[in-house]
């Protein structure tokens, strides 16, 4: 195998030269030397924001959010490095653990897997607006009350899902809780009291 | 002896508002001014060098501060001493696997590092490479350290002289801890010679020594915060180089840098449960008194680093055996280095070893129950001393009782449910019971609430929750009034949460914290012409004191020489084996747990519901496949790598024995972590072959196995 070296793929085009370049041909209004020298100078970054970032108007827990942000920035990502709010977990980036679950219109959604920028003029909830006037929701308690996880991680992304599946009708019975929370991974493996959690928020029937 | 305990009513987990409301703070969620994002890139061949990296165009990206690598690294004390780690980060041009960090991008964003990141070019030259573990079993490395190689006593192979013997070769792959926090680090200096860390760790104080050697720090210069912990099963105790590369990139920008790892990450550098061949030889008369025992085991470790587990430890105690010969050695693979998982080197050698005694038990035409009773020791005959404390005798009868064990019939395959196999197994797990040393720290407000400190963890257990029951045992005073403040580095220290010894090591030194505080008191009171057992605030106002301060080291002592220790387990499972598709499906479990003295029953319940959870997936689904031409794991997600999900999961029924140990420590208590666990593979597979007469001795037990698999019977 001695022989097999393997080459440097080819240079992708660097973002500065994608900037010069499209100013080109989209900015010709403008002074086109002017761009390229500002590009030059570093003041790329500046022009990046204002071409690259777009206008999002979304309600998180409540409250409206007029924000500017990149078409790659995941919903998820916003949440938690834009608006802090961290209670929304990021388990795979794949949609494939349910750690980062969230109500978007009322229906549970993998903010990791959804754009920030698909969710304009949305209404978004993630486990800090559970509960109100300090209050626990009530899944909130019965999670607390059966003892339905260990380090904590995914029960966020379980809440918000445990919540979500009695909506939708599916927590009718033990198997079929089950089978309707099965998108959210718990490593430290608390899924049976996680059924007894919601089995027991099922049968009070009040609205959640 | 645990009558002075006077636990409160069953306890909701302390820190279970902040978890539940997302309030939780994690490391990679503190806010810090400057932040910076950091992504790293990773090596794409297996073995050889790096002959280029450019790193100018990922430089030039918007937003991007730094680009780190061995071309430009600040000079890090611990590395260049001959000491260091033989695999450092950004150190060479030396690639030791495929996913070895070979840069990182830090920039302003995520979003802005992971683009960048991936605009930075790699030329390397490919060396000959060998990740195949199956094919390299003549390869072995012996240990280092001779307690962990050959074991004799009586003699060797005695089996091989047995009335009735079994002989087999027992087969584990690669597991992943996969915890579902993702694994990282948020690290910044306050000065030169002055570091903060926010890391995901199982030992504050390790994390904090380790930092410290390896950037030439006094320890005290070194801050570590690690209070919530999403989930470690051993992966985070010890600080990985990809830690070390972010605290060398936060010094290179000035800035607070995050590092926050993907999945696929978590596959290739933080560790992982080793591949394993074990053989095992089991001897015993015709009335089935075991008469000898061999066990041989090789795992699989890194090229750069041994990395060795003690396989083969259950073997040499857990059954009356006079003859007991065991060995055990290492294959070095261009890997990355594995490290201890839930129930290190015991659930490896458990799967074996309780398989085996299933098949000799089968071949004696006995209940493996009564087996197993039959073959229960007195006393430890590897150490030649007393068992501070073992039940397992009523710990078969109660888990028996409870799954309906007089419903299994001993000749397999005789149950079904359309088309369904049913069978019944049992197991038994094991791990050492330990008390280290701890120092908790113990103020006493004139309100009457109570703060403990010390730097312990908590990965998930609820270490908090029973230090808290265990101090309102001693003081007699309400649980809700006691916090318990840890995963901090400046506070008293503690042993790192590995080796299932948190509640007995910290607890010890929480019981005895209070009980010097409760002397005090009690001295004040009197000095002050109160009772004796006046309340706490009343006494702190008599002598006009804003509060009491007492500051306590404890551990074990001549007990832990006298004395065998362990926690036990005994796993109860019923399978149903669809006969046309394969299919393993768990159906009913029951684990008992004898682990002394229960401080806190609902966490406790938890942490064995966890392991048999944890277990089911050993069992059943988890093997990280390695695609030996390439050197990489071809399932490096959540998608491709099944980890049990709810569906897959029954009710588990946990019973605990309860009583306390008289030996370990003042509460009575032993560790569960490990045992939770240990075991519960070979559960599944003695259920299996109850269900459907095949003997699946290569986890995971995947559908293709048993239809392949014909019936022995």
């Amino acid at each position: 195998m001695a022989d097999n070296k393997e080459k440097p793929g080819t240079p992708s085009p660097g973002r500065r030269n994608f900037l010069r370049d499209s100013t080109l041909i989209t900015a010709l209004s403008l002074t086109p030397g002017a761009v390229l020298k500002a590009a030059s100078e570093k003041a790329d970054e500046r022009f990046a924001e204002l071409f690259e970032k777009i206008p999002l108007r979304l309600t998180v827990n409540g409250q409206a959010h007029a924000l500017s942000v990149e078409p790659r920035v995941t919903l998820l990502d916003l949440l938690r490095e834009q608006l802090k709010l961290t209670g929304t977990k990021k388990g795979c980036d794949h949609g494939q653990c349910g750690a980062c679950t969230v109500h978007v219109d009322g229906e549970r959604v993998n903010s990791c897997l959804s754009l920030a920028v698909m969710n304009e003029g949305k209404e978004v909830t993630t486990i800090e607006g559970l509960a109100r006037e300090g209050e626990l929701h009530p899944m909130q308690a019965a999670f607390i009350k059966h003892d339905g996880f260990q380090c904590g991680y995914c029960t966020p992304g379980q809440i918000m899902s445990a919540i979500a599946c009695i909506r939708e009708g599916h927590a009718r019975t033990r198997d079929e809780i089950r089978e309707y929370m099965s998108g959210n991974i718990c490593r430290c493996g608390a899924y049976p009291h996680i059924v007894d959690a919601i089995e027991e928020v099922q049968k009070t029937g009040g609205k959640i | 002896m645990s009558e002075k305990f006077l636990f409160p009513d069953d306890t909701d987990r302390v820190d279970g508002v902040a978890k539940v409301t997302g309030k939780a703070r994690y490391f990679a969620e503190f806010d810090l001014p400057g932040l910076t994002y950091a992504v790293l890139v990773t090596s794409s061949i297996t073995k050889g060098r790096i002959t280029q990296l450019n790193t100018r165009n990922a430089a030039r990206a918007p937003g991007v501060l730094a680009v780190v690598s061995h071309l430009n690294r600040p000079v890090t004390a611990g590395y260049e001493s001959k000491e260091g780690p033989a695999m450092r980060i950004f150190y060479t041009d030396r690639i030791f696997f495929n996913g070895q960090p070979v840069a990182m991008v830090v920039a302003d964003t995520f979003e802005r590092a992971t683009h960048a990141a991936s605009l930075v070019e790699v030329g390397y030259e490919k060396e000959a490479f060998n990740t195949d573990f199956d094919g390299s079993l003549d390869q072995v490395k012996k240990p280092k350290n001779p307690a962990q190689g050959a074991y004799q006593r009586g003699e060797a192979d005695a089996y091989k002289q047995a009335a009735v013997s079994v002989e087999a070769t027992y087969t584990l792959p690669v597991e992943t801890h996969n915890p579902m926090e993702l694994h990282g680090i948020l690290a910044f200096w306050n000065a030169a010679d002055k570091l903060t860390v926010y890391a995901k760790t199982q030992g504050v104080k390790a994390t904090q020594g380790t930092l410290a050697r390896t950037f030439g720090l006094p320890a005290e210069n070194v801050q570590v915060f690690s209070e919530f912990v999403g989930g470690g099963f051993g992966m985070a105790l010890r600080t990985w180089p990809l830690e070390i590369g972010t605290v060398m990139a936060a010094k290179l920008v000035g800035r607070p840098v995050k590092l926050v790892i993907t999945r696929d990450q978590m596959f290739t550098m933080v560790g992982n449960r080793p591949a394993a061949w074990q053989k095992i030889g089991l001897g015993a008369s015709r009335n089935g008194r075991l008469t000898g025992i061999t066990h041989h085991s090789l795992a699989q470790s890194s090229v750069y680093e041994d990395f060795m587990e003690n396989i083969t430890g259950m073997s040499k105690f857990m059954y009356g055996c006079e003859n007991v010969n065991t060995t055990s050695g290492i294959v070095p693979l261009d890997l990355s280095v594995p490290i201890w998982m839930r129930g290190p080197g015991e659930a490896t050698g458990a799967f074996a070893l309780e398989s085996a005694i299933d098949e000799l038990a089968f071949k004696l035409n006995m209940d493996p129950l009564d087996f197993r009773v039959l073959n229960d020791p007195e006393t430890d005959l590897e150490k030649n001393k007393p068992f501070s404390d073992k039940n397992l005798k009523e710990a078969y009868k109660r888990g028996a009782q409870a799954i309906g064990w007089k419903n299994r019939v001993q000749r397999p395959a005789q149950l079904t449910e359309g088309d369904w196999q049913i069978g019944y197994g049992v197991s038994t797990g094991v791990f050492g019971a330990f008390r280290r040393s701890a120092t908790v720290r113990a103020v006493l407000n004139a309100d009457g609430s109570l703060v403990l400190q010390s730097a312990a963890s908590d990965i998930g257990p609820g270490t908090a929750t029973g230090m808290v029951r265990i101090a309102a045992g001693v003081l007699g005073i309400p649980a809700s009034s006691i916090t318990f403040e840890l995963g901090d580095s400046s506070l008293p220290p503690a042993p790192s949460q590995g080796g299932s010894s948190t509640l007995s090591t910290v607890g010890a030194a929480v019981n005895d914290v209070c009980l010097q505080l409760l002397g005090n008191l009690k001295e004040l009171a009197v000095n002050a012409g109160l009772k004796a057992d006046a309340p706490f605030a009343d006494i702190l106002k008599k002598n006009n004191l804003p509060y009491v301060e007492v500051t306590k080291e404890s551990k074990g002592g001549a007990e832990q020489a006298k004395y065998s220790m362990y926690s036990f387990s005994i796993h109860f499972v019923q399978v149903k084996v669809h006969r046309r598709t394969g299919v393993v499906k768990v159906s009913r479990i029951v684990s008992v747990g004898d682990a002394g003295k229960i401080v806190s029953p609902k966490t406790a319940k938890s942490q064995m519901v966890g392991g048999a959870v944890g277990g089911m997936g050993m069992a059943l689904t988890e093997e990280a496949v390695l695609d030996s031409r390439y050197g990489r794991y071809i399932n490096n997600n959540f998608g491709d790598y099944h980890v049990p999900v709810n569906a897959d999961v029954p009710d588990i029924e946990v019973i605990f024995i309860d009583k306390p140990d008289p030996h370990i420590n003042p509460m009575g208590a032993k560790g569960m972590g490990e045992i939770a666990l240990t075991g519960f593979s070979a559960a599944v597979a003695n259920a299996v072959f109850n269900a459907t007469g095949k003997r699946i001795r290569s986890l995971p037990i995947t559908p293709d196995k048993v239809l392949q698999e014909t019936a022995g019977v």
